[in-house]
């Protein structure tokens, strides 16, 4: 994005800490020097990962005026990438080092009417939307999705502050969301914009397109951490380098191919911008893409993948008992 | 001994200019399906108009490596392409097509700015969009009323907007500066009143029983052919924050009641200027002279166009050097008069503006 996106990172104390749903914690920053947060924008994040210092993304979630407290919430993933670990056990006075609000996620003034579809932790991007939305008189419906009620942050406060614009589908309660019904309800001039789990955004843009409803009207973020398998242990062999690499469940291919000592290219991270490509030489098991880069038939090739997030997994439906092979799937790479 | 802390930093010599408001961003004939560049506010924006005529504002810089957009060319209804490496914006500068991959990259995307048109101009919001409320533009309506007629230019000033702000505040300077168009000693001689209200105000001088200056005289003689006698003149300067200054200007024949109310006896124009911070040194001065007279005469639009063209022309030169003479002297300060009081006022409501959104810079 052109020019505001310059990280200058600044230290901040953290002022509270509060579990707002079930496995997530709301955690409010003041960051030394303070800057009003846009909607849509994130912050990165310094986090102690095995005694290693690495980066995160997390949105925030709401600030006060003057921009002294920012609150993020992060949810307890054990089989993801290890920096939600860290966070759930910081304690108010201890201090980060954070970069400024970032924006990768805009929300635009003046559409129409706008749906904003936020699944789980993914309403740590929208809430902020939604209530900038609300201030400015817009027509908007805020969609809320989760597993089970208690999983779900700031269902009391968001009932509240959007009454009925809010609805609300909870899996366990047997009102999950349709997702061709919400598409179908979107017109010509509905901006959506979303954040979740990658099913969740594969099965609206699919829908979408299937509706041949205008593309840029389509606004989601992603942060890479999400795919249609659940993360495994797997092997990466690069016979270029002469390398054979085990990828834990919470780390990454790209990851742990640099801690081998691979000079891999890179720069987002998080699957948009194919950098990170490597070419697939061999294969046993399936690959869980997971990057926004690839379009479906390249996921379908699968010759190539985005190694920063996505994986190798063994079995070909993601459910345990159809795992073809008893070992780790093992995938043989070539890199640029 | 004590003094009270300054709360405001009134001589800033080169101020800020707010960001949440509306500037013209050029006149609307000037903007087309060809796009154009312009500089607002420090940041260079690309100008065109959709197939429906709406006007589109983009960064003038490509969200890949920040070719400007404003050397490509339109395509489709409403888009642009980059005239680099191919990728296609719409107009809320959305990427709708990057050429060398099969799917579009979600964060491809330029910051795209409100815009409204209005009053024969084209304005546009820089700063928060949240905050973009239309009804905010300032007032201008003598230039789309159909009890004016008129037209106007664009100046291109080597100065602050300030300083431009500070020129149309306090027309004392017309009798030095354009003596022999429009200035005449009485100016600096007659008394004025300063208002304030809100992020107004206004300065209203009043000469009495005077010898109309040759720009007035030749004004008076196309409504009243063969006009001779004395005047009552007036200049009533109206400035709407952030940088919009409307003069009501104006004689009539000598003690026919202009000041109690009564302008029939006389000839009445606006001038109509609006500033755009181009830089922190450079600005946009749109203006217009609109008259109640002699409404269908092209040739009076024209003669007042141009005449008013070259009194504008000695403001230009005066604050290119005014600008110059300030840079250079970096360690000077400015020295406030009585006949500033409009424009410190200005400053003070800019400063309210800047200290709202966190720039103003501190009194050092
Ligand atoms: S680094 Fe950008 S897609 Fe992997
Ligand atoms: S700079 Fe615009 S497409 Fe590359
Ligand atoms: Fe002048």
């Amino acid at each position: 994005m052109a020019a505001t996106n310059i990280e200058t990172w600044q230290s901040a104390t953290v002022i509270e800490t509060r579990e707002v749903a079930q496995g997530i914690l709301r955690i409010v920053l003041e960051p030394t020097m303070p800057v009003k947060a846009e909607p849509g924008t994130h912050i990165d994040l310094m986090v102690q990962v095995d005694g290693e210092t690495v980066k995160r993304s997390y949105s925030v979630v709401d600030f006060n005026q003057t921009g002294t407290r920012l609150a993020l919430s992060v949810t307890k993933a054990p089989l993801s990438r290890g920096g939600s670990i860290f966070m759930h056990s910081l304690r108010p006075g201890q201090k980060l080092e954070i970069t400024q609000p970032l924006q990768n996620f805009p929300l635009r003034v003046g559409a129409q009417r706008y749906v904003l579809l936020a699944g789980g932790i993914g309403i740590t991007a929208i809430a902020n939307m939604a209530a900038v939305l609300k201030r400015l008189k817009a027509d908007y419906t805020l969609v809320y999705v989760g597993r089970s009620r208690q999983a779900m942050a700031y269902l009391d406060e968001l009932t509240e502050l959007h009454g009925q614009r809010l609805e609300v589908h909870i899996d366990d309660e047997g009102s999950s969301l349709k997702v061709n019904e919400l598409v179908e309800r979107a017109s010509v001039g509905t901006e959506l914009y979303m954040c979740g789990p990658i099913r969740l955004m594969d099965a609206v843009r699919r829908n979408w397109i299937e509706r041949e409803l205008d593309l840029p009207n389509l606004r989601y973020e992603t942060f890479g951490n999400s795919g249609w398998y659940d993360p495994e242990e797997f092997t990466v062999r690069v016979p270029k380098l002469n390398l054979e690499v085990k990828v834990p469940q919470g780390r990454s291919m790209l990851e742990a191919l640099e801690d081998a000592g691979a000079d891999m290219m890179f720069d987002c991270r998080k699957g948009e911008c194919g950098l990170c490509e490597v070419r697939i030489l061999e294969l046993s098991g399936t690959i869980d893409h997971r990057d926004v880069f690839y379009s479906e038939r390249q996921q379908r090739l699968s010759t190539k993948m985005n190694c920063c997030v996505s994986r190798a997994v063994t079995s070909k439906t993601g459910a345990q008992i159809d795992a073809s092979m008893a070992g780790p799937a093992i995938i043989t790479i070539e890199p640029n | 001994m004590t003094t009270t802390a300054a709360t405001s930093s009134t001589t800033n010599k080169v101020l800020p200019h707010p960001l949440n408001a509306w500037y013209v961003v050029g006149w609307d004939h000037e903007i087309t399906r060809k796009p154009m560049s312009r500089r607002i506010a420090n940041r260079p924006v690309a100008l065109y108009r959709t197939e429906d005529g709406k006007v589109v504002t983009l960064a003038d810089a490509c969200w890949h490596r920040l070719a400007p957009l404003s050397m490509g060319k339109t395509v489709g209804k409403d888009g642009i392409q980059c005239p680099y490496h191919g990728i296609v914006y719409n107009s809320a500068g959305r990427c709708v097509s990057m050429p060398a991959q099969e799917t579009i990259n979600p964060s491809a995307t330029v910051p795209s700015f409100p815009t409204v048109e209005r009053y024969r101009y084209v304005w546009i919001w820089m700063g928060d969009p949240t905050l973009a409320d239309p009804e905010l533009v300032p007032d201008m309506h003598q230039m789309t009323s159909e009890k004016w007629a008129g037209d106007g230019l664009t100046i291109h000033a080597a100065c602050n907007f300030q300083l431009v702000l500070d020129n149309l505040m306090d027309l004392t300077h017309e009798e030095f500066v354009h003596s022999s168009t429009i200035g005449q000693e009485e100016l600096s001689e007659s008394d004025f009143v300063t208002v304030r209200e809100g992020n107004k105000v206004t300065v209203t001088r009043w000469m009495h029983n005077i010898d109309a200056p040759p720009f007035w005289l030749k004004n008076m003689r196309d409504k009243f052919p063969g006009f001779e006698g004395k005047v009552d003149r007036w200049q009533i300067i109206n400035f709407e924050a952030p940088s919009t200054i409307s003069i009501d200007v104006g004689v009539a024949k000598a003690g026919t009641g202009a000041p109690e109310g009564d302008r029939s006896q006389g000839v009445n124009g606006f001038v109509m200027n609006t500033i755009t911070p181009e830089t922190d040194r450079s600005s946009h001065y749109f203006w217009a002279f609109m008259r109640n007279y002699c409404l269908d005469s092209q040739l009076i639009t024209t003669q007042l166009r141009d005449g008013v063209h070259g009194v504008f022309g000695e403001d230009e030169e005066m604050l290119k050097a005014q600008q110059a003479a300030i840079d250079a002297n970096p360690d000077y300060e400015f020295y406030n008069l009585n006949i500033d009081s409009g424009g410190m006022w200005v400053r003070r409501i800019l400063e309210a503006m800047l200290d709202a959104e966190g720039r103003l810079p501190s009194a050092s």
